[in-house]
């Protein structure tokens, strides 16, 4: 599904993201860690379109998308979500998850204004499917409500509705349980499992390790730029090298 | 893969939530129908028209303002090159005032394109800067170029005529002026709530986060701001041909500042919000006339108490507290 | 060679007033990030206030003076009533605040002294300067040297004194600011107050050489404003640069293309400015986190 080579980015002389290659196949569920400033986020946005590599290369089902812009990837099936919160505050929460629907939505503008046919009858379908969303992501009880009224956790889980609104082939989670409680970071386990047991190929950034360790079956480590390790939960566990690296790390079991 | 058509609801059901929704609007209608019959005389209805008038082009720009988030300090430009269009072409070329309004849009619409395309990637204060000095640029350029434009004293228009009938009068232009309101009103209410709609406030809100989805921000932004350029080109033309009369101050930036006044004023992202703020900043310096040489200054004070109490607009905080009334 | 000369010190002097206006702007957005549309204001009254004085009597030099404080203090009423209740609202709102303010000012002046124009006596007399083959007025000197020394001062005030660095710090990050004990609301105000003041000045060093009148505010702000953005919005030195930059410019537009368009010089740079470098000559480079 996704293939990764020789990634490199630099800012101002500092080397964020250094030749990390990996693939990931389709329909599993894989895991970047690594300590704070270890360019997890920064390989996301490589991957995902916000910035585009001095070098390397980004296969996504064979096709070559390194450098791409945020919406052709989406319209290859790509979606995710922030590390820090990208919600449209100005719209409530369905319209934020029916926004998800986008590219499955007939967006132009003369239609519109035209009250084109049919255009309202599959406008009401995606409010509908939007608010089954909100309920399958634990979002049930804000389904009417302003996005700005919200709390963090639910905004948070707002984000992979819309994400998941798109109807995607490969989603990045970055960071989905940064900021939420022990009950709510079993839910966000609980609704990971379920998405790669729908066949969704999942890619995920985390801190809390037993979130990773539950439910990833491939993880990716990085450190200062660099792919210190790979492989499966337990090779990584016990790596000496990655337990060196998180010498003195945050939250979960080791 | 698309959405599916669902079941639909019964029709009559259906019909009856399209009808409640568009009751402002029929109310509004009916309203602008009866009212000629109440304003006394030929000042009243120009008066009425001029409100029309900004009223359109509030709507217009808002879109572009408060819907998504982009702010434009020059749009009055578009007005007045849209006016010259048309008095250029039919005044100094003798071209069919219809036609001369499709094209002189269409031109204006073309521009519009290139310039979206160069200066909406820049954002906040230098987008503010930038369509500043384009609107600048636009209404000097409107003011020196003598030889056709007539200069800073104007040139004159000849009456509107379309297949042979022509209009003129304050009552005439009246019915033409209430119906592109209301046409703009519906029009506007559509977008709004529609997959583009939603598409161009998700930009305002999250540009990211609306990219991701798979909005085409750059493409979004050009096309509402080249269809808000074209209509208020075909505002312009229209003003032109009623008022009988074009002068640079049209394109000039206290125009500009005046249409985004009535928006923010009025209500960002809030169709009737323009409507109110058009027609409270169009009456205003008639009800200030009675402060003789003070309205600027009077002017200037409600426009900063406005702002600091009603950050959001009239129209926006007002229906704030009736829903929290209601709750 | 002499009609550049002339127009190099028409450019200068001018430069130097649209220096000031942009220094005020600098000030302003770096201390809070707001666009003060009515930084062209201040210039006029400064103008107009000290015209009123001598035409009621007063000698030149306390009017002057008189004038300056005065608008100082109007800037201080502005922060405090138009600005601060403010805070925190977008970037459209606080244009349109601005820009009511501006109105405010100009109406008050329009309803108090007319619309007609107004002029200051020239400081040191109006015989022309013979200088390599062109001209320059006593007045255009008064201009050049007190903005210099008024750019040496700010740039003392900046780096030396508390207060100055302090509005620095709130510039960078205001939170960080208030934390180490910066009272960022005083800074506000004393931006506004610091502000006007140079406005002012900048409005009676010109009044003798340029007509003054109610709305003469107008396009020097935008240009001051274009002046700051070339320059690099929050820059001390671009401010500068951007203004002597501007004014040589127009000088040598109206020189040696068309005097009409020499309007439109100030919005066409701006606009490649914008184009290329956004940022400006001297301002920083602007990225954000995702």
């Amino acid at each position: 599904m996704l293939r990764v080579e020789g990634l490199t980015k630099r800012f101002g002389g500092v080397d964020a993201v250094s030749q990390v290659s990996f693939a990931v196949p389709e329909g599993a569920i894989h895991a970047v860690i690594g300590p704070n400033g270890a360019g997890k986020t920064t390989l996301f946005n490589l991957i995902t379109g916000v910035y585009a590599p001095d070098s390397g290369s980004i296969r996504l089902r064979g096709e070559e998308v390194a450098g791409l812009a945020p919406e052709s990837l989406a319209r290859r099936g790509v979606s995710r979500t922030f590390q820090n919160l990208q919600v449209s505050m100005n719209l409530s929460a369905i319209e934020n998850v029916m926004i998800g629907a986008h590219l499955r939505l007939n967006s132009s503008l003369l239609a519109a204004m035209a009250r084109w046919k049919g255009l309202a009858a599959r406008d009401r379908a995606a409010r509908e499917e939007a608010a089954e969303l909100l309920a399958f992501v634990g979002c049930g009880a804000y389904v009417g409500a302003e996005a700005r009224s919200m709390p963090y956790g639910a905004l948070k889980r707002l984000e992979i509705a819309r994400a998941l609104a798109a109807e995607p082939k490969l989603l990045f989670l970055d960071e989905p349980a940064a900021g939420l409680n022990h009950t709510e970071t079993d839910e966000i386990e609980d609704l990971i499992g379920e998405l790669g047991r729908r066949g969704v190929t999942i890619v995920l950034v985390e801190h809390d390790m037993k979130l990773v360790m539950n439910v990833s079956q491939h993880i990716v480590v990085l450190d200062y730029g660099k792919k210190l390790a790979e492989g499966t939960p337990e090779e990584v566990r016990r790596n000496p090298e990655v337990i060196a690296a998180y010498l003195g790390a945050e939250n979960g079991e080791a | 893969m698309t959405v599916a058509s669902p079941r639909t609801p019964p029709l009559s059901s259906r019909a009856a939530a399209w009808a409640s929704a568009r009751a402002p609007t029929f109310a509004f209608a009916a309203a602008l129908i009866v009212l000629p019959s109440i304003l006394p005389n030929a000042y009243y209805f120009d008066v009425a028209i001029r409100v029309a008038i900004n009223a359109t082009l509030a709507i217009a720009l808002n879109l572009l303002i408060g819907y998504t988030g982009q702010i434009s300090l020059g749009h009055a430009a578009f007005f007045g090159l849209g006016a010259y269009g048309s008095a250029i072409l039919v005044g100094e070329f003798g071209w069919p005032p219809g036609a001369a309004l499709v094209v002189s849009a269409a031109l204006v619409g073309a521009l519009a394109y290139v310039v979206a395309r160069v200066i909406l990637r820049l954002e906040g204060h230098y987008l503010a800067m930038a369509t500043l000095g384009l609107g600048v640029i636009a209404s000097i350029a409107l003011t020196n170029e003598v030889g056709l434009t007539g200069g800073p004293d104007g040139m004159s228009v000849p009456d509107f005529s379309i297949l042979g009938l022509r209009v003129a009068g304050e009552k005439a232009w009246y019915w033409i002026f209430a119906a592109a309101l209301v046409a703009a009103i519906v029009l506007a209410g559509n977008l709004v709530d529609s997959p583009a709609g939603r598409a161009l406030r998700a930009l305002h809100g999250s540009q990211t986060a609306a990219r991701s989805v798979g909005v085409d921000a750059s493409a979004f932004k050009t096309r509402v701001f080249v269809l808000s350029a074209t209509a208020a080109a075909i505002m312009g033309s229209l003003y032109a041909h009623y008022e009988g009369f074009v002068t640079p101050g049209l394109a000039a930036f206290p125009k500009s500042v005046q249409l985004v006044t009535m928006v923010v004023v009025g209500g960002m992202a809030s169709i009737w919000g323009s409507v109110l703020g058009a027609a409270l900043l169009s009456l205003a310096p008639e009800l200030l006339a009675r402060f003789e040489g003070y309205e600027t200054l009077a002017f200037g004070a409600i426009l900063v108490a406005t702002m600091i109490f009603l950050p959001r607009g009239i129209a926006p905080s007002l229906s704030a507290r009736l829903r929290r009334k209601e709750s | 060679m002499s009609q550049f000369l002339q127009s190099i010190f028409s450019g200068v002097t001018v430069g130097a007033t649209y220096a000031l206006v942009a220094l005020g702007f600098s000030i302003i957005y770096n201390a809070s990030g707001v666009i003060n549309f009515a930084q062209g204001e201040f210039i006029m009254l400064g103008g107009m206030i000290a015209a009123f004085l001598v035409a009621a009597g007063a000698p030149l030099a306390l009017a002057v003076v008189a004038a300056v404080a005065a608008v100082a203090a109007i800037g201080v009423i502005v922060a405090k009533i138009a600005i601060a209740p403010a805070r925190g609202a977008d970037v459209t709102t606080l244009i349109i605040i601005t820009i009511g303010v501006s109105m405010v000012l100009r109406g008050a002046v329009e309803a108090t002294m007319g619309k007609g124009g107004h002029a200051l006596p020239p400081f040191s007399g109006d015989k022309p300067i013979a200088l390599a083959g062109a001209t320059m007025l006593p007045q255009s000197v008064w201009v050049v040297a007190t903005t210099l020394a008024l750019v040496a001062g700010l740039a003392l005030f900046f780096e030396r004194t508390r207060l100055g660095k302090g509005i620095l710090a709130t510039a960078h990050n205001r939170l960080a600011a208030q934390l180490v004990g910066v009272d960022t609301r005083r800074v506000l105000t004393v931006s506004f107050c610091l502000s006007a003041a140079l406005g002012a000045i900048g409005g009676v060093l010109i009044a003798p050489i340029a007509n003054t009148s109610y709305d003469a505010g107008v396009m020097l702000g935008l240009k001051g404003f274009v002046a700051a953005a070339i320059g690099g919005l929050g820059s001390g030195v671009g401010a500068v640069a951007g203004g002597l930059a501007l004014g040589l410019l127009e000088s040598l537009t109206a020189g040696y293309l068309s005097s009409a368009y020499k309007d439109a010089a100030a919005f066409v740079i701006v606009l490649v400015i914008l184009l290329v470098r956004p940022s400006g000559m001297f301002g920083a480079s602007i990225s954000s986190r995702v």
